[in-house]
């Protein structure tokens, strides 16, 4: 079906929200890799089978990722928002019976909540969601992503249609500036401004590109996979939106192929869109036309950066290039191209929908909008939350978090990637937006915030990031290619109990020369785990360096595994796991004893006791 | 591989250069690995270099230039495996099947690499083996993980 005009657009969200009955109940159940790997789908069809079995009219509406990881796999019995979590095969059955046809409530599947210990019913009683605000992924637990008709239902291409057939280009652009949106890839640069020196740059042949970025590469963050696999129809929406505004036909998505749902799910995403007069030529029937190709990425962290993307969709390795000539004059085969982030692309129908003074009233002066965090590492409820900018950063840990577990103790939290900084609980009254994480030498990046415990070294983690970029520099300027191997030599040296007066100072000179000299943002910004761990957690280091000691137990050079005599109870577990038969045993329901010179401090023993008879010094 | 194959993956992609990566991506679910004769094709095929060809094979860390094992074991080294212990998972792996990470077994049944992220992070530390996601692993599980793929 082609849509010819906005007005068909509109006739046919009528009709389809016609047929379709609010009240009526459907089933929810989240469909993102985190709960895929939990098995869902089994899940899904176990319900859809049991639906049919026991004769419910009910809808079992397989949806992308709702976000609460930590618990899944997720089912939710919609319209009333009844959230059940844990949901294993052998419950659904009870879901239909109980929940579909008599319409209570399945009591064992419910959220305890772990402070007052009261069952909560309703998705939005539960802390995790509460304290939230969802607009980018607030339709994620609604629509089936391969559904365009889902996506129409609740307003979907309202936006687009508004724009091409009632604002002009320049009006669109003026908007966006106006709303205040940053660019949610990490480096925070005003969106609008970014639009309007691409629109305003000379083509000799008129070509202009517009780009998303969905390479997303910061370890830990997650967010814009669960955009592009739940709700692909809101990015393309914004980048039709955005092409119309800076005069581009021709688009791509840069995706991770480590990422197969999503390049799935979007390429379906284009194919509808597309039958439907919503890309492609004449879109609307308003004489615009824009297309977009899907290049998968091949797994280079550097191509998240803009310059190195695109040598990439040249077909050319992901070297970045200095950029005294912007993208946006000069980008994608030497045309102006606009780059954006998947997120980004995501708040714009938003601002056209709403409206830039609606928008700019979430956040802070200098940040608007929602940001989505993925929420990782040492926390109760790992998960993707998105929350208005300017919240603070211990309401996100603790109130939406759920603090740390096993009731250890938070020692920081990691934002901003292998770019951004350890910022410790000193400052965990921070707002959280573009500016403050910089002034305390972290950053924004795409949003992966990572919780550590007293468990986790500062020093390793610093040298963790920097292997990383090691492996990952592209190796064309000198400053990163060998000042990044230079640091991560001595943060080697000071994790195995080399570390000598002097190292610190060391480390300082070669990040400020690499803050000052390399080339792209990669290598700019690597110095930042590195400079806050030292400024935060100093006496780690000092640890490290003068006592030989690593006070979190995690340098193996540095540590020695032991046998607790009272709480081992000779189970034997740790025999059998041992690798180099360094614990031997002692007869049955005797304390297990350990040989230090034979040990590898594998830590296979700390894993299967489950005595805490194994101490790690 | 056959010329035949590879001209129908080079059309697929309407011969543009600018689709290499997908090409070579293509051309690996095949064959494994990207053999020598396949990237002088493509090469040819679009016009480009062998050198230009190669330097993006050897670019990207999804491009293995050797073949690889019947089963590829990948473990996740993001942050938040990182903090919850994939480093030991890893080792674990490394000392169970005799490799290090970017290797083949001598028999052909495993691959072992490593990658940054895999944005599963609730299920951290994760191995992946053969496209399946193994979640909350530990040490000792690696063992009865390993036993799955013959």
């Amino acid at each position: 079906m082609k849509l010819k005009s906005p007005a068909d657009l509109e006739a046919l969200t009528k009709s389809i929200n016609d047929k379709r009955d609010p009240n009526k109940p459907y089933i929810s159940i989240c469909s993102g890799t985190g709960c895929h790997a939990y098995g869902c789908e089994s899940i899904t069809d176990a319900l859809k089978e049991e639906v049919t079995k026991q004769g419910a009219d009910v809808e079992v509406r397989t949806t992308g990722c709702h976000g609460f990881c930590e618990r899944g796999p997720l089912v939710v019995v919609h319209p009333k928002g009844i959230f059940y979590q844990q949901v294993k095969i052998e419950d659904v059955p009870e879901i239909i019976s109980e929940t579909m046809l008599k319409g209570n409530v399945v009591e064992k599947l419910l959220y305890v909540n772990p402070g007052t210990e009261e069952k909560l019913i309703h998705e939005s009683d539960v802390p995790f969601y509460a304290k939230q605000q969802r607009l980018i992924f607030g339709n994620n637990g609604h629509i089936d992503p391969t559904s365009i008709e889902d996506y129409i239902a609740l307003g979907g291409y309202a936006a687009l249609s508004k724009a091409l057939s009632s604002m002009k280009p320049q009006q669109i652009i003026d908007e966006v500036t106006k709303s205040g949106l940053r660019g949610r890839g990490g480096g925070g640069f005003p969106t609008g401004r970014k639009w309007q020196s691409t629109r305003d740059a000379e083509s000799e042949d008129g070509v202009r590109y517009v780009i998303c970025n969905a390479d997303e590469g910061d370890p830990g963050a997650y967010m814009d996979r669960s955009l592009v696999e739940g709700n692909p129809h809101s990015i393309l929406e914004g980048m039709v939106i955005g092409a119309y505004a800076i005069g581009a036909n021709q688009g791509y998505i840069y995706i991770r192929h480590e990422y197969p749902l999503a390049v799935v799910n979007v390429k379906k995403a284009i194919e509808q869109a597309e039958e439907y007069g919503l890309l492609g030529d004449n879109i609307l029937g308003t004489g615009f036309s824009f297309s977009i190709t899907i290049v998968k990425g091949g797994g280079a962290f550097v191509c998240g950066e803009s310059t190195a993307l695109m040598a990439s969709l040249e077909g050319k390795p992901g070297d970045p290039r200095a950029k005294y000539i912007h993208t946006s004059e000069k980008g994608l085969w030497d045309k102006p191209t606009n780059l954006n982030n998947v997120e980004t692309w995501a708040n714009v129908p938003w601002i056209i929908d709403k409206g830039a003074d609606w928008y700019s009233k979430i956040g802070t002066d200098g940040s608007k909008g929602t940001k989505v965090f993925s929420l990782v590492g040492k926390i109760n409820n790992t998960g993707l939350v998105e929350v208005p900018m300017g919240i603070r950063l211990k309401e996100i840990i603790y109130d939406i978090g759920g603090g740390i577990p096993e009731g250890k103790k938070f020692k920081a939290v990691q934002t901003g990637g292998p770019s951004g900084g350890c910022i410790p609980e000193s400052l965990l009254d921070l707002p959280v937006d573009f500016d403050e994480l910089d002034k305390v030498g972290s950053m924004m990046g795409s949003g992966g915030m990572i919780v550590m415990d007293e468990t986790n070294c500062m020093v390793d983690i610093a040298k963790y990031f920097i292997a990383l970029l090691v492996g990952e520099s592209c190796g064309k300027c000198v400053p990163c290619r060998e000042g990044l191997k230079r640091i991560l030599e001595i943060l080697t040296a000071i994790t195995e109990g080399r570390g000598k007066d002097g190292d610190i100072e060391t480390l300082e000179r070669l990040c400020s020369t690499l803050y000052d000299s390399a080339l792209c943002a990669l290598g700019g910004t690597a110095p930042n785990p590195v400079m806050t761990t030292l400024k935060y957690f100093r006496d780690e280091y000092d640890a490290h360096i003068k006592d030989k000691k690593c006070p979190a137990g995690v340098c193996k050079e540095l540590i020695t595994y032991s046998i607790d005599e009272e709480a081992c109870t000779g189970c034997q577990r740790c025999v059998k796991e041992c690798p180099t038969e360094a614990i031997a045993s002692q007869g049955k329901k005797e304390p297990v004893s350990l040989d230090p010179a034979k040990c590898i401090k594998c830590g296979s023993c700390y894993d299967v006791c489950k005595f805490n008879a194994v101490v790690v010094r | 591989m056959d010329d035949k194959k590879i001209a129908s993956i080079l059309d697929k992609y309407d011969r543009d250069t600018g689709q290499l990566v997908p090409i070579l991506q293509d051309i690996q679910d095949e064959e494994n690995y990207l053999p020598k004769e396949a990237l002088v094709q493509v090469g040819l095929g679009l016009g480009i270099s062998l050198s230009q060809v190669y330097s993006v094979a050897t670019f990207f860390k999804a491009f293995s230039m050797k073949p690889r094992g019947r089963h590829l074991i990948n473990v996740c080294m993001g942050t938040a495996c990182h903090v919850r212990g994939a480093e030991r998972v890893l080792e674990k792996i490394e000392r169970d099947i005799g490799i290090e990470a970017g290797d083949s077994t001598d028999d052909g049944r495993f691959s072992l690499e490593t990658v940054n992220c895999v944005g599963a992070c609730a299920l951290g530390p994760i191995v992946i083996v053969d496209g399946d996601y193994a979640g909350q692993m530990r040490t000792d599980k690696v063992g009865k993980m390993l036993k799955k793929y013959e």
